[in-house]
């Protein structure tokens, strides 16, 4: 199955590897196929698999943010929704308008748009293969009890989506969050690499998501002007049939021409989405994840000075010092704990990601150059013949 | 329709404006080695349409390709001869070109007033060279001029620009921004082909409204040109036809040449029109595409400032600088698309209604010949009636009504041959020039398409190291 190109760095080793070895899609839900091979002793069998549903997959990922445990992990960003509205509309807009153009333009309108589903369906099975060659990878991630259920329980693992009342739930949590955090990143931390990584990710972050908005932008444009080639492509063939002067040959080659340049302009413009548009896409995804993690070990180090005003307010008063002694110790393990292991994801988060854009920024400048040297060799032949027709 | 909306200041579009009007003047070449235009002796003393000897003066004549008015190479050019066509042997030179629009007046009475110079060396003119300043509405009533004295006789009179209300007042208001010198620059150049066309039509060429036109300094002003706008006239013309199809009597063809030949202009119609719409479409995408690539130029060139990895943020920085040239290509390429292209088949759709409007036109004459021979018989018929009351003067009359009908009838039919002949001719003129500038045209068109993957290559192959540099 194909890996997105996020996966980088991730280390895949004998004794787990997972990855989707199938997926359907369905009326309104896909359906994956995991597959999973181990050698660790925790499951039964060396080599199963299971289908699962996007809802699934998110139970997962806010089981591990529930886990106090994991407060001082990266968890790895969830898989976006699969989403064919888009997709599913235009098909039907097709289908309405199926009056109005000729049978070939329709044909070709139609594997246009059925391509189109397709590569929605292609990167929505990546992401959410994504997600759990992360898990994997994670050396504390991969041993969580939920995961191995998740990849194990060969039944429905009745995960209803979240109702109505729990959103609402969740939608107010992330207020109160971001509350919370404006009133922790206004507090300067003591550990310079955390003030240093606190001030990067929030601009950072919001970078991201210009940059991401932005390249969206710019390649939803490029299909646009390709989609016009397409029909200017049809109606110069059009022409050509009819013409009555020698022009017929000339329509005709031109048609042909602009036919192949804009499957590669299409080209391009599917390269660079999954080169740099979702490579943005993830990074923000992944950098709010980080900037979660920081919000943790924030609130962990409110509650550690709490802890520790409480307890000379004890000792001041003399009354329950045991119990406040406790409480601070309590909080002052779980702040260092959150530390120790957020300084090394935090490192890790920046190694992969400039292995991450390296990687892509690389193939994306190989496959513009490709597909340039591709249209330039198009070009010239054509030129060449109509020409030489003179 | 789509929305376009591309705001750049005024400053960084004068040196897009620089790159058009080179584009523009390599397209459609200003440049004094262009237009050269082939035809026969023309004799200086005719006047006007000469139809009792058409031959001499439309057999084989041979056009270089209006809108992109451009040979590249030189001064002389033979056309392109296939194997079909008749060599001229007697080649003359005319180059026109519009230039130097000046605003003149204020407010809702200005106008602008464009330089109209000719280059020639053929004798029906004065002298070398003449400049003239011509404003929009002299365009418009040359073309009206022409219109009414040639069409009626199957000529394909080129129509002149369209009228723009919303681009003018702009213009008129004295606002300075990208669209008004953009609706300016599209007008010159839509004059600037106007007038080849014109010139290219050997027997418009000769006539005397042309003649003054392009060379007495002053002009009586055109009016109401409302009504007298190329779009108007043809208009006018085709509500004529209309009436004329709207008659219950059918004509009989009985040449099919013609029933043929309407077919395919009303199948070419259909097809450049649409052609057209997808290449306007094409240019607004292209112009938002521009936009958006140097949007979000920006944007990479703000998160390679935020990146703290050093490596990383250079080569951010410079995917950026690549982004933000490639956005001038797409602009470029778009400019292309719309002088190249765009225009040539906006001027093609015109000229096709002309076409149509010609032979709407044989069709009333045919009406005409029709109605002189209903009236004939009438007229005999009622002679015989006349012939039994005896009544000698009445008599007298019909006879000499019988006779005047007669004559109508013959000078009917003449009239409707000669339309056809000279239809038949100007369709021929006007194939052999489609080829052409079409086939110019579209070549010039593939080669910016070349130049752009080529300029792409390099901004690529230069990035790539870059990429490759990230440690």
């Amino acid at each position: 199955m194909m890996l997105l190109a996020v996966n980088v760095d991730l280390q895949t080793d004998a004794t787990l590897q997972v990855d989707i070895s199938d997926a359907l899609s369905e009326r309104d839900k896909v359906k994956f196929t995991v597959h999973t091979k181990s050698t660790l002793p925790n499951f039964k069998q060396n080599e199963f698999s299971v289908v699962r549903q996007h809802e699934e997959f998110i139970w997962l990922h806010d089981s591990f943010v529930e886990n106090e445990e994991y407060a001082g992990y990266i968890i790895p960003p969830a898989p976006p929704r699969p989403d064919f509205d888009a997709s599913r509309e235009k098909l039907q807009k097709l289908g309405e308008g199926e009056g109005s153009m000729t049978k070939e333009e329709f044909t070709k309108m139609k594997q246009e748009l059925e391509a189109e589903y397709l590569a929605i369906f292609k990167k929505t099975v990546a992401m959410h293969e994504v997600f759990l060659c992360r898990v994997a990878a994670h050396p504390v991630l991969r041993k969580d009890l939920n995961f191995h259920v998740f990849l194990e329980y060969n039944q429905d693992l009745s995960v209803r989506g979240k109702n109505k009342k729990e959103r609402l739930e969740d939608f107010f949590k992330n207020v109160v969050k971001s509350a919370d955090g404006v009133l922790v990143a206004g507090v300067k931390d003591v550990d310079d690499f955390f003030e240093h990584e606190k001030t990067f990710l929030l601009e950072y972050h919001n970078r991201v998501k210009e940059a991401s908005a932005k390249s969206d932008r710019k390649i939803r444009s490029h299909k646009n002007a390709a989609d016009d080639i397409n029909r200017i492509a049809s109606t110069l063939y059009t022409l050509g049939t009819q013409d009555s002067t020698d022009l017929c040959k000339f329509f005709l080659k031109v048609s042909e021409l602009f036919e192949k340049t804009r499957k590669i302009e299409a080209r391009v413009a599917a390269d660079e989405d999954l080169k740099l548009a979702d490579l943005l896409k993830y990074y923000l995804r992944e950098s709010q994840a980080a900037k979660d993690l920081l919000y943790r070990r924030g609130r962990a180090l409110v509650d550690y000075e709490n802890a520790n005003k409480a307890l000379d307010k004890a000792r001041a008063k003399n009354k329950d010092v045991l119990q406040a002694e406790t409480t601070q110790q309590v909080c002052c393990q779980k702040f260092e704990k959150i530390s120790e292991s957020a300084k090394q994801e935090l490192i890790d988060f920046k190694t992969r990601r400039v292995a991450a854009f390296r990687k892509n920024l690389v193939e994306l400048a190989e496959l513009e150059l490709k597909h340039a040297k591709g249209n330039l060799q198009l070009l010239q032949s054509c030129l060449g013949v109509l020409k030489g027709d003179t | 329709m789509h929305e376009c909306k591309c705001k750049r200041s005024l400053a960084g579009f004068s040196s897009v404006l620089f790159v058009v009007l080179s584009l523009v003047k390599v397209f459609l070449s200003q440049s004094p080695e262009a237009a050269c235009l082939s035809a026969e002796d023309i004799s200086p003393s005719s006047n006007g349409p000469r139809d009792d000897d058409p031959d001499d003066l439309f057999a084989g004549v041979d056009g270089g390709s209006v809108s992109g008015q451009s040979r590249p190479q030189s001064g002389r050019v033979r056309p392109l001869a296939g194997p079909d066509e008749e060599e001229n042997r007697d080649t003359f030179d005319i180059q026109i070109s519009v230039s130097d629009p000046e605003k003149v007046g204020d407010g809702m009475n200005a106008y602008m007033v464009y330089k109209v110079t000719t280059k020639t060396s053929l004798s029906i003119f004065s002298r070398d060279e003449v400049c003239v300043k011509r404003r929009f509405s002299d365009f418009l009533g040359l073309y009206s001029k022409l219109a009414s004295k040639y069409m009626h006789m199957g000529y394909i009179v080129p129509p002149a620009p369209e009228k723009s209300i919303v681009g003018m007042t702009k213009v008129k208001v004295g606002k300075e921004d990208l669209s008004s010198v953009e609706f300016v620059e599209k007008r010159r150049s839509a004059l600037e082909r106007y007038l080849l066309r014109t010139v290219k039509h050997p027997a418009l060429l000769k006539d005397p409204d042309v003649l003054q036109f392009l060379e007495s300094s002053e002009l009586p002003r055109a009016v109401s040109t409302q009504a007298l706008s190329g779009a108007g006239i043809l208009r006018m013309v085709n509500k004529a036809a209309d009436a004329v199809n709207k008659m219950t009597i059918k004509m009989n063809e009985s040449d099919a040449w013609f029933e043929e030949k309407q077919q395919q202009f009303e199948n070419l119609d259909v097809q450049l029109r649409k052609l057209h719409a997808s290449v306007e479409s094409l240019v607004c995408h292209r112009k938002e595409l521009s936009v958006n690539t140097a949007s979000f130029a920006k944007s990479a060139a703000m998160l390679g400032n935020s990146e703290d990895h050093t490596a990383l943020s250079r080569a951010l920085s410079q995917l950026a600088e690549v982004e933000e040239k490639i956005d001038q290509l797409h602009q470029d390429q778009s400019y292309a698309d719309f002088y190249l292209i765009s225009e040539l088949l906006g001027d093609y759709v015109r000229l096709i209604t002309a076409v149509k409007g010609v032979f709407d036109q044989r069709m009333k004459a045919w009406a005409k010949w029709q109605d002189a021979q209903v009236m004939l018989q009438r007229k005999r018929e009622a002679e015989a009636k006349l012939q039994y009351a005896n009544k000698p003067d009445k008599l007298q009359q019909a006879t000499d009504e019988i006779r005047e009908w007669e004559g109508k009838v013959q000078q009917g039919e003449r009239d409707f041959e000669q339309i056809s002949k000279n239809i038949r001719r100007e369709v021929g003129r006007f194939e052999k020039d489609r080829v052409k500038d079409f086939r110019v045209v579209i070549i010039k068109y593939l080669e910016s398409l070349v130049h752009t993957q080529q300029q792409l290559i390099k901004y690529w192959e230069a990035f790539l190291p870059e990429a490759k540099a990230i440690a």
